[in-house]
């Protein structure tokens, strides 16, 4: 980051991650497009690989992909008060729009032109999740190998409902494993 | 109450698990079942808010609930109850990941993991799409916005105001 004391990163994640909360909508995986935007491809906080690391380690804690996601960058560039920074930055937007929805609730039905509004919205946030999705996958599957883990876990996933976490840890063991075969291979070979 | 609505969303942020809408079934077993401080109908009109307004669906509940059961101080104790395990257990992960990413065993782990997150993310828009989308006008757009995404550099946020004017006219 180019800002030099620790209030100014802090206040610049907070910003950015302000306008990350405030532009997602759907929450979670809707978020990754827009991150990847900011940070990844904008500011170059972090390569691509770490965001890849990044949503493994978001996705396999608990608690939502927004908040994890902002806390990581924001310790990963400023520390614990960067952290703080994003976290809040990204919390701020939900917070303020659904207090003032809770405020002038009433039992009235949605305006029609709202509801065709977000008709055009949910294809969208659907084309740029897998965008976003296919992008990953050209920067960070190369080997064979990687070809069939990710088929695999996109096959489970879909068709058996297994639980995400389950796929996490799988897919570092597979990781560890074939370095270890690999590995095997090399002094048998020499 | 303050702390009762901290405590309750706390437990939340800490204990579930794949975000969104993964955390659906433990907010709806706490506020619906547990303390009945919302019913199940108010329960589906927050989604639908949750759904047409920006930020995560646990952020926008743990708001909603606390402003509805005490008011602003309620809301900001909830919303901080589901934010603060996130600090916490994600400054310890970062913490291990950053200092260890040199780490032979660390590195091959997440050579097996990526490929997995790709699957994830790309499984996670064609769940989301099955459940939301049907029809050939949604199909059409969700291929413009796919081109869109991958041939040009427009903003996201850019795509998605385009596409919900575009939604007043189409459907």
């Amino acid at each position: 980051m180019t800002e030099k004391t620790a209030l100014g990163r802090c206040l610049k994640l907070f910003w950015t991650f302000f306008i990350i909360g405030l532009c997602t909508f759907g929450g979670g995986f809707a978020m990754i497009p827009l991150i990847e935007r900011e940070v990844v491809q904008r500011y170059k906080w972090i390569t691509s690989e770490e965001f890849i690391d990044m949503i493994a380690v978001t996705q396999a804690a608990p608690g939502t992909i927004a908040g994890n996601s902002a806390v990581f960058v924001g310790y990963r560039l400023a520390g614990i008060s960067g952290a703080a920074g994003s976290l809040l930055g990204v919390t701020m937007p939900s917070f303020l729009i659904i207090l003032i929805l809770a405020v002038f609730l009433t039992q009235q039905g949605e305006h029609e032109m709202l509801q065709k509004f977000f008709a055009g919205v949910r294809p969208a946030v659907v084309a740029l999740i897998l965008g976003a999705g296919l992008k990953m996958g050209k920067k960070s599957i190369k080997a064979s190998t990687d070809i069939i883990i990710g088929a695999a876990a996109l096959l489970l996933l879909i068709f058996s409902g297994i639980h995400p976490i389950v796929l996490i840890i799988a897919g570092a063991a597979a990781g560890l494993s074939i370095q270890r075969f690999s590995a095997r291979k090399q002094k048998e070979a020499g | 109450m303050l702390f009762e609505l901290f405590k309750t969303f706390f437990l939340i942020g800490a204990f579930s698990f794949g975000g969104g809408y993964g955390m659906l079934p433990l907010i709806q077993q706490e506020v619906v079942i547990s303390h009945q401080w919302l019913t199940m109908h108010q329960f589906s009109d927050i989604l639908a808010i949750a759904e047409v307004t920006p930020g995560p669906v646990a952020i926008n509940t743990a708001t909603f609930v606390g402003y509805k059961m005490a008011g602003v101080f309620g809301s900001a104790a909830a919303t901080l109850g589901v934010i603060v395990p996130s600090f916490i257990i994600i400054l310890c992960l970062a913490g291990v990941v950053l200092r260890n990413k040199d780490n032979k065993y660390f590195q091959s782990a997440f050579m097996g993991l990526r490929p997995v997150v790709v699957a994830l993310v790309v499984g996670a828009a064609l769940l989301i799409g099955r459940d939301t989308l049907a029809g050939w006008k949604d199909l059409i757009m969700l291929g413009a916005g796919l081109l869109i995404m991958l041939k040009t550099n427009w903003h996201p946020v850019l795509v998605v105001l385009l596409f919900g004017v575009l939604g007043i006219f189409i459907f």
